[in-house]
C-alpha cells in the first residue's frame, strides 16, 4: 500500500482535469496571440478561463493574471507594491513561506523597505492587537502580508479582520492563499484584499500554473517584461493547457466544496482521534480549527525520530517534517521553531485531499504504532 | 489529403510531438509528486525525471546538468538574465548592449534597466538583419558587464554570428547572452564551440509544452552568477525559486532528445521545403525576401509582396493557411513590425510581408497549395490596388505626395 498524505506539497491531477487539458495538448495549440484560426480558438479558451475563475472569487476578469505559480504570484505582490506603490513599510509573520520571507527579505537588504514582524499567539495564530499597534504607529505606505493557511501547520488568519484593519489604517493587504484557495470560498468584494495567490498544482491541477488577482485600485506593472500578454502586465506565451487545467480544478473543487470539505475534515478528525488515543505523548502543531486539509503532530522526544521519515516511506507513507519548499530536509523548519517543542521531539505533517480514504487513515495509524513501539519504548 | 487549416506559423509555437506527450502523461497521473519533497519516492520519481530532463536539455546544448535552470518560458530566460545580471555586476559596470532587433522580452527588460540607472546601447543592423561586429566592439567599454543578442530572429531568421561576437565579446571581458528560442532544437548550437556565457530558450517552439523553458548559466571559465529574481523555496540553486512544472521539464527534455536525434534530417527537408517556397514566391513580381538569405534559419522565409496589404493578403487564405504577418508577440497590433523598420523596410513593404515558418509536421502538398493560394491572392489584390496600377502604368509612387491620413 502506497499512502500519499502530502498534499499541501502538491496533488494528485484529477483525472477530469487532464481530460479538459488534453484538447489543447494534442489538437488546440496555437499560440494565442496570433491572430489565425490556431491563435483565436486558444485565445477564446484562456479568457473563458480567465471569466470563470474572476467569477469565483467575485472579481472582474481584468483583475486575474496567470503566472507560472504561487511563487511568482507572491513575488510579484511584493516587488511590484514595493517598486510602483510606494511601499516602504511590510508588515509580516516569522512563518510565512519562503516565498514570501525570502522576499521581504531581499527588500530589505536591499533598503527598500522596514520590515517588522507580527506577534504571534502561541498557536502560531497573528496577534491582531500587536497588528493594529503596528498599523497604527506606521506612518509610511505600508503593506501587509500575511498567510491565510500556514502550509505546515494549518493555523487560519482571519481575513476580514486584517482586511478591516488594513482599510482602517489605510495599507495594503496581499494574503497568501496558495493553501486555501479551493478550499474555502472567498469573496474579495466582501473581503478586500489588494493581492491573492494561487498555485494551480495544491488542489489537482497542473504544476507550472497560477494566479495572482490584482486589485483595480493597485496600479503596479509588470515583474516579467516583454510581450503584450496578459494585458501587458505578465510578459511571456501563456501555459496554455496549465491555465486550462488550473480552471478546471477550481471549477471541480468549488463545485465540491461543501462535501469535500466534510469528508476531509473527517479524515483529519479520524487521524487526530486516533493517534491521541493510542500514541502517547502526542501533541498537535496544528490548532482545531486550522486548514482541514493539515494535521501537523509532534512526537515525542526519541533519538530514533530522525528516521522518523524514513520509517514512514519504508512503510509506504508519504509525509512531510516540513514544507516540500526548503531544500535541505534536515534544516529545521522555520514555522515549527515557534513552538519551541522539546528537543529531539519530531514534526510530521500529515496533509489530505480527496482521493485519500479511511482505511488509508487507519493504515497510517497502525503502522505509526508498530514504529513507535520500536523507537519510543 | 489536405487537412485544414494548413500550419504554417512554427516560429509562433509549435504543436506538440506526440512522443513529447506520451513522456509527460504519466506525470500528470500517477507520478505526481513535488519534486522538492526528500523523503518519499513520490518526490524521488519527479526528482529523478527532472534530472533526466535536465541531462537530455544539457547534452542538446553541450553543457552539464548544473548549468541548467529551469523557467516558465523564455520571456522569463530573458528576464533572468539580464535583470539577474544586471543586479549582479553592478559593481564591475551597468552598460548592456544588445541590437534593435532582439525580441521584446529583451528589449522591454533593457528599457526597464534603463529607468534603473542601466546605460543601454542598441545597435542597429543592416538590410539583412546582421550587425556590424566591428561596432560592437567599438561599443564595448570597461562598464559593459553585458552583449545580449539573439541566436536566430524570430521574424526574419537571420542567424548572428554568435561564435565572433562571443570572440569579441570576451576579449573585452564581458559576457555574453544569447536568446535562442528560434534556434535551439533547429539548428546545432554548442555553448563550447560557441562561448555563450548565458543562453535562454523554451519548450514550446521545438514541440515541447508551453509554460516551460530554460536558462543556461555557464559554470566553468567563467562562472557566471545571476541575482535571482525571484525568491522562495530555493529551487534551482536559488536563482528561480518556485515548484518544478515536473510534466512540462519531462516534456522540454524528451522535445530536446528528439532534437538532438533528429534536427539535422528535419533542417535538411524543411529547407528544401522553404527553398521552394522561396522560389516560387520570390519569382512573383516585386516580392522581396527580407533577411540574410545565406545565413538564415532552415525552416522560415520572410517575405514581402509590395503593392499588397500583409493583413489583406493573410485574410485571403487565413480560413486555409495559417501564417504571420509580423511576430506573434506583436501581431495582434497593426503597428508594422520593428525587426522589418530596423532592417530598413518602409512602412509599406513592412505592411505587405508574410512570415512562414515550416515544422516537423509540415509536407510538400502543404508547401504546394500554399505557393498556389498565395500567388493567387497576391494577383488578386493587385488587380484590385490602384498602387499596382500606377506602378504598372510606370509612374513612380515614391515621388507622389500623400495626403496625411
Ligand atoms: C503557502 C504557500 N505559498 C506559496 C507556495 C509556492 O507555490 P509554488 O511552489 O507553486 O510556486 C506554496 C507551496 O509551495 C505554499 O504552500
Ligand atoms: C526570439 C524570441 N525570444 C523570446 C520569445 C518569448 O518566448 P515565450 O513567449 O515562450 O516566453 C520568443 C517567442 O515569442 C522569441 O521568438
Amino acid at each position: 500500500m502506497r499512502v500519499y498524505l502530502d498534499n499541501a506539497a502538491t496533488t494528485a491531477l484529477d483525472p477530469k482535469v487532464i481530460d479538459a487539458m488534453l484538447p489543447y495538448l494534442h489538437n488546440h495549440f496555437g499560440n494565442p496571440s496570433s491572430i489565425h484560426s490556431y491563435g483565436r480558438e486558444t485565445r477564446a479558451a484562456i479568457e473563458k478561463a480567465r471569466k470563470q475563475i474572476a467569477g469565483l472569487f467575485h472579481v472582474s476578469p481584468g483583475e486575474i493574471f496567470f503566472t507560472s505559480g504561487g511563487t511568482e504570484a507572491n513575488n510579484m505582490a511584493l516587488q511590484c507594491s514595493v517598486r510602483d506603490l510606494g511601499v516602504t513599510h511590510i508588515i509580516t509573520s516569522q512563518i510565512e513561506h519562503h516565498a514570501v520571507t525570502h522576499t521581504v527579505e531581499a527588500l530589505k537588504k536591499e533598503n527598500k523597505i522596514k520590515l517588522t514582524y507580527v506577534k504571534l499567539e502561541a498557536d502560531g495564530s497573528v496577534d491582531y492587537n500587536d497588528l493594529e499597534e503596528l498599523l497604527k504607529a506606521s506612518s509610511e505606505k505600508t503593506l501587509v502580508s500575511l498567510m491565510h493557511a500556514n502550509n505546515e501547520i494549518g493555523v487560519l488568519l482571519d481575513i476580514d479582520k486584517v482586511s478591516e484593519l488594513c482599510e482602517t489604517y489605510d495599507a495594503c493587504f496581499h494574503c497568501d492563499t496558495v493553501q486555501t484557495i479551493a478550499h474555502y470560498n472567498l469573496d474579495l468584494q466582501k473581503t478586500k484584499i489588494h493581492f491573492i495567490s494561487c498555485a494551480a498544482h495544491k488542489f489537482h491541477g497542473p504544476k507550472g500554473v497560477g494566479f495572482i488577482y490584482v486589485n483595480a485600485d493597485a496600479l503596479i506593472k509588470p515583474l516579467i517584461y516583454g510581450g503584450a500578454q496578459e494585458r501587458n502586465m505578465r510578459a511571456g506565451t501563456e501555459n496554455l493547457y496549465g491555465i486550462i487545467g488550473l480552471a478546471k480544478a477550481l471549477e471541480i473543487a468549488y463545485k465540491e466544496l461543501e462535501e469535500t470539505k466534510q469528508y476531509i475534515s473527517s479524515l483529519r478528525a479520524h487521524l487526530k482521534k486516533r493517534l491521541n488515543e493510542e500514541i502517547p505523548g502526542i501533541i498537535f502543531n496544528s490548532p482545531d480549527n486550522g486548514l482541514y486539509t493539515v494535521l501537523n503532530v509532534n512526537f515525542p522526544a526519541s533519538e530514533k525520530n530522525e528516521l522518523l521519515l524514513f520509517n514512514l516511506d519504508i512503510a509506504g507513507i508519504a509525509a512531510s517534517g516540513g514544507s516540500a519548499c526548503s531544500s535541505g530536509s534536515n534544516i529545521g523548519s522555520h514555522v515549527i521553531a515557534h513552538f519551541n517543542r522539546e528537543e529531539d521531539s519530531a514534526a510530521v505533517r500529515f496533509s489530505f485531499s480527496k482521493f485519500n480514504t479511511k482505511e488509508e487513515i487507519d493504515f497510517v495509524v497502525d503502522k505509526m504504532k508498530e514504529m513507535m513501539l520500536v523507537t519510543v519504548q | 489529403m489536405l487537412k485544414f487549416p494548413i500550419y504554417l506559423d512554427n516560429s509562433a509555437t509549435t504543436p506538440m510531438d506526440p512522443r513529447v506527450l506520451d513522456a509527460m502523461v504519466p506525470y500528470y497521473l500517477d507520478h505526481f509528486g513535488n519534486a522538492a519533497s526528500r523523503n518519499h519516492p513520490f518526490g524521488w520519481e519527479a526528482e529523478d525525471a527532472v534530472d533526466k530532463a535536465r541531462e537530455q536539455i544539457a547534452k542538446l546544448i553541450n553543457c552539464t546538468e548544473k548549468e541548467i535552470i529551469f523557467t516558465s518560458g523564455a520571456t522569463e530566460g530573458d528576464n533572468l538574465a539580464i535583470k539577474g545580471i544586471y543586479d549582479m555586476y553592478a559593481r564591475k559596470g551597468n552598460h548592456i548592449i544588445t541590437v534593435t532587433t532582439e525580441h521584446k522580452a529583451v528589449l522591454d527588460t533593457c528599457k526597464h534597466l534603463e529607468k534603473l540607472g542601466a546605460q543601454i546601447t542598441y545597435l542597429g543592423v543592416d538590410s539583412e538583419g546582421n550587425i556590424d561586429l566591428n561596432e560592437l566592439e567599438n561599443a564595448i567599454t570597461d562598464k559593459t558587464i553585458l552583449v545580449a543578442i539573439m541566436y536566430a530572429n524570430n521574424e526574419v531568421g537571420t542567424i548572428h554570428p554568435i561564435k565572433k561576437i562571443a570572440e569579441i565579446t570576451h576579449k573585452k571581458g564581458a559576457l555574453l547572452f544569447t536568446d535562442a528560442t528560434q534556434a535551439a532544437g533547429k539548428i546545432s548550437i554548442d555553448v563550447e564551440r560557441d562561448g555563450i556565457d548565458l543562453m535562454a530558450f523554451t519548450a514550446h517552439k521545438m514541440y515541447g509544452p508551453k509554460g516551460v523553458g530554460a536558462l543556461y548559466v555557464r559554470r566553468k571559465n567563467p562562472r557566471v552568477k545571476v541575482t535571482a529574481q525571484m525568491d522562495g523555496g530555493g529551487h534551482e540553486r536559488g536563482m528561480r525559486s518556485g515548484t518544478l512544472n515536473v510534466p512540462g521539464i519531462v516534456g522540454f527534455g524528451k522535445a530536446c532528445e528528439i532534437a538532438m536525434n533528429e534536427m539535422d534530417a528535419d533542417a535538411e527537408r524543411l529547407s528544401k521545403l522553404r527553398d521552394k517556397l522561396d522560389t516560387a514566391l520570390l519569382s512573383l513580381e516585386e516580392s522581396y525576401l527580407n533577411g540574410n538569405k545565406n545565413s538564415r534559419l532552415p525552416q522560415l522565409t520572410n517575405i514581402s509582396f509590395k503593392y499588397v496589404e500583409g493583413e489583406g493578403l493573410m485574410m485571403a487564405f487565413n480560413q486555409n493557411i495559417a501564417v504571420s504577418s509580423g511576430s506573434a508577440c506583436t501581431s495582434a497590433s497593426l503597428e508594422p513590425s520593428y525587426v522589418l523598420k530596423a532592417l530598413g523596410l518602409g512602412d509599406d513593404l513592412a505592411h505587405s510581408s508574410l512570415r512562414f515558418s515550416l515544422g516537423r509536421f509540415s509536407t510538400e502538398e502543404q508547401v504546394d497549395y500554399t505557393i498556389e493560394q498565395v500567388t493567387k491572392a497576391v494577383h488578386k489584390l493587385r488587380e484590385m490596388s490602384p498602387l499596382w496600377e500606377m506602378f504598372k502604368e510606370g509612374i513612380d509612387l515614391s515621388t507622389i505626395e500623400w495626403a496625411a491620413h
